[in-house]
């Protein structure tokens, strides 16, 4: 605990150093910049803006990215609430209600109260990192690599089959993502995989490039060929930007809560914020004393949501800094980003760059505290950023992605790779395919295959290792569940239904 | 179990474009397998080789292609909303258009000059010489900020020479 709070004192005499204070700024206003133009949420946000930050050091650069990331989940509210195009699936339900409150004309209390909350909740869950942080590392540490391989394929369960639509889709595209983690060398043994014989698949398909491809240029390609039937309208911000007394009253409890909900849901390896912002939308929807306003625009249907949202986000970081296991698209790019600089986030990392890990959960608090001072005064300039017509936009974004994509590889193939990535991501787009396992199973693949080698060299071969441990056959057992747990939660579902 | 099943409208059953998916799958299932059968013998001691986590994937492949020919003949694949095609494909020759004029030595402004305008037009934009010399401003302003200030290298062609 003391450790901690010294570890932490540590890391803000890094992060408060003036070029590091900078980095964040850059990071937060470019995160928010991103992140407000339609269609775009805090994965992709960091994919295209990963190459600006190729070239610094990597403390820099991390701590811009802490700025990028938090930045890029505020701006993304924001657009949910003006135009009603959710950037990821977290934060449908706060466009759900946010979008009716400013039709309403409430939209300034929508945009405080979502800011606000993110605040609050980002502050809150960023302690709790920063407290059980050290704790899991201590856990981590004692972890052999059947229990990482196990950790693994629980994360593989819970991003692509437990909570989507269907399981059927999310496994297609985790496997497609595990196939396209076979590319290249082997690490262990030098042997080339799936390479064809082109030079250039060698090193193995980046993850920026399948994540630009599939979330900027799928989006761009799916937005177009909607153009005609589903035209987009900005609403304008009327009236008071500031919360009355009664939105503060209305808001608080939603905010607390939402925090409740998220950094934990969000530090499991499970994945994904969809869950806890949608339980604390049914939440705040049973409690509430103005069940009349839901559906319409009810405060509390922003305030909740959006704090879960931020609090799963930042309980994401968790085990991506502890245990090195990104269990979201965003965070498999952070993590990528991480990787660029030779770092690998682990129990070792801790140890071995204390300074780095503690500046960058430092940083979080310093990111968080600039977003809640410069987004609301500089709401005004947001607004605009959304008014960019739509064509020159969707070009800019592409001539973006094209940019980050060469400047990361110099070469025509990896072009031709975001191209293909990018008609893949269009045709998943119609057929509901979720694309962040994919995109999960880009980068964890490999890391599994490895744990999972290295454990049966460990035990000479023999299967049984894999669940000797008792905490790796505690993950397999919860997996093989999870795994099972969609169908029961249908039949659950269907039986609420009924009841209603 | 009937009745969850008819909960989901959407889909008609046997829509051909599950059997489109699935043979895509089964494409690709057969690639992996493929390759992994061109791959030296396990080594002894380690239990697994490289090839294993191949043969892994191609058999997950083949199962969830012939689970997409289950749900196709259920009618449970989702039909899309209606798409503008040319809008599409407009952007797609944008895109190839970059990728051309980067192989071929024509350098980065042009490309993204390309790329900006075709985009625009797949958006409805009618004016595609002036999206054009946007392209080509907001090429050089990427192209300067990117190399000089950040020191990244980016193709260079004839127009990037002069700078």
């Amino acid at each position: 605990m003391l450790d901690s709070v010294l570890a932490l004192a540590q890391g803000f005499s890094v992060a408060l150093e003036p070029t590091k204070l900078l980095f964040a700024l850059i990071g937060v206003f470019l995160g928010t910049a991103v992140g407000v133009l339609p269609g775009i949420g805090p994965a992709l946000t960091v994919a295209l803006l990963l190459p600006v930050t190729f070239k610094l050091d990597p403390t820099g650069s991390l701590i811009m990215f802490a700025g990028i990331y938090y930045g890029g989940m505020y701006g993304g509210s924001t657009t949910s609430i003006l135009i009603n195009t959710p950037g990821e699936s977290s934060s449908m339900i706060t466009a759900l209600e946010g979008n009716k409150m400013a039709k309403a004309g409430r939209g300034g209390p929508a945009l405080a109260t979502a800011a606000i909350g993110s605040f609050v909740a980002g502050l809150i869950a960023t302690i709790g990192l920063a407290l059980f942080a050290p704790w899991l590392v201590e856990i981590a540490i004692q972890f052999g690599p059947a229990d990482y391989f196990a950790l693994m394929i629980l994360a593989f369960v819970t991003v692509s089959a437990t909570f989507g639509d269907s399981p059927l889709r999310g496994l297609t595209s985790l496997f497609i993502g595990l196939m396209l983690g076979l590319v290249g060398l082997d690490a262990l043994s030098g042997q080339a995989r799936l390479t064809f014989g082109v030079p250039e698949l060698l090193d193995g398909i980046e993850v920026t490039t399948l994540a630009v491809g599939l979330f900027a240029v799928g989006e761009a390609l799916y937005v177009a060929s909607r153009l005609k039937h589903a035209p987009e309208t900005i609403e304008p911000v009327r009236g008071s930007l500031w919360m009355t007394k009664e939105d503060w009253k209305r808001s608080w409890k939603p905010w607390l809560r939402g925090t409740a909900l998220g950094f934990p849901i969000g530090s499991l390896p499970a994945g994904g914020a969809e869950i806890p912002t949608f339980l604390s939308y049914t939440i705040e929807k049973r409690l509430t004393k103005h069940p009349e306003e839901f559906g319409k625009g009810a405060i509390e249907g922003v305030a909740g949501p959006e704090a879960a949202n931020n609090a799963s986000a930042a309980g994401t970081l968790m085990p991506l800094l502890t245990l090195g296991l990104p269990t979201s698209a965003t965070a498999a790019i952070l993590l990528a980003g991480f990787q660029q600089y030779g770092l690998n986030p682990g129990p070792l990392l801790f140890a071995e760059k204390p300074d780095l890990v503690w500046g960058l959960i430092a940083s979080l608090f310093i990111a968080n505290v600039m977003l809640v001072v410069l987004n609301l005064p500089l709401i005004g300039l947001w607004v605009r950023l959304l008014a960019i017509p739509q064509p020159w936009l969707y070009a800019g974004i592409l001539v973006f992605a094209a940019m980050g994509t060469i400047a990361a590889n110099p070469s025509p193939v990896e072009l031709i790779m975001l191209a293909v990535f990018g008609l893949l991501g269009f045709v998943m787009r119609r057929y509901d395919y979720p694309i962040a396992p994919m995109v999960v199973g880009l980068i964890l693949g490999p890391m599994a295959e490895t744990q999972l080698r290295r454990a049966l060299q460990i035990s000479l071969g023999d299967p049984m290792a894999l669940v000797e441990s008792p905490l790796a056959a505690t993950l397999l057992a919860i997996a093989a569940l999870a795994l099972v747990a969609p169908l029961i939660f249908k039949g659950l579902s269907r039986f609420k239904a009924e009841e209603d | 179990m009937t009745q969850q099943e008819d909960d989901r409208p959407e889909g008609r059953r046997g829509d051909p474009v599950g059997f489109v998916i699935a043979a895509g799958l089964l494409a690709l299932a057969a690639a992996v397998a493929w390759d992994a059968s061109g791959m030296g013998a396990v080594s002894s001691y380690a239990g697994i080789g490289p090839s294993a986590a191949s043969w892994t994937v191609a058999a997950a492949l083949t199962a969830l292609a012939l689970g997409t020919v289950v749900s196709a003949v259920r009618g449970k694949i989702p039909v899309p909303e209606p798409s503008d095609h040319a809008a599409v494909l407009t952007i797609l020759a944008g895109i190839a258009g970059m990728i051309a004029i980067i192989s071929f030595g024509g350098g980065f402004i042009p490309a993204m000059a390309v790329l900006f305008g075709l985009t625009a037009r797949g958006f409805g934009r009618r004016a595609l010489l002036t999206d054009l010399g946007i392209g080509v401003a907001l090429g050089l302003f990427v192209y300067l900020g990117f190399t000089k200030l950040l020191a990244l290298s980016l193709p260079q062609g004839p127009i990037e020479h002069l700078f």
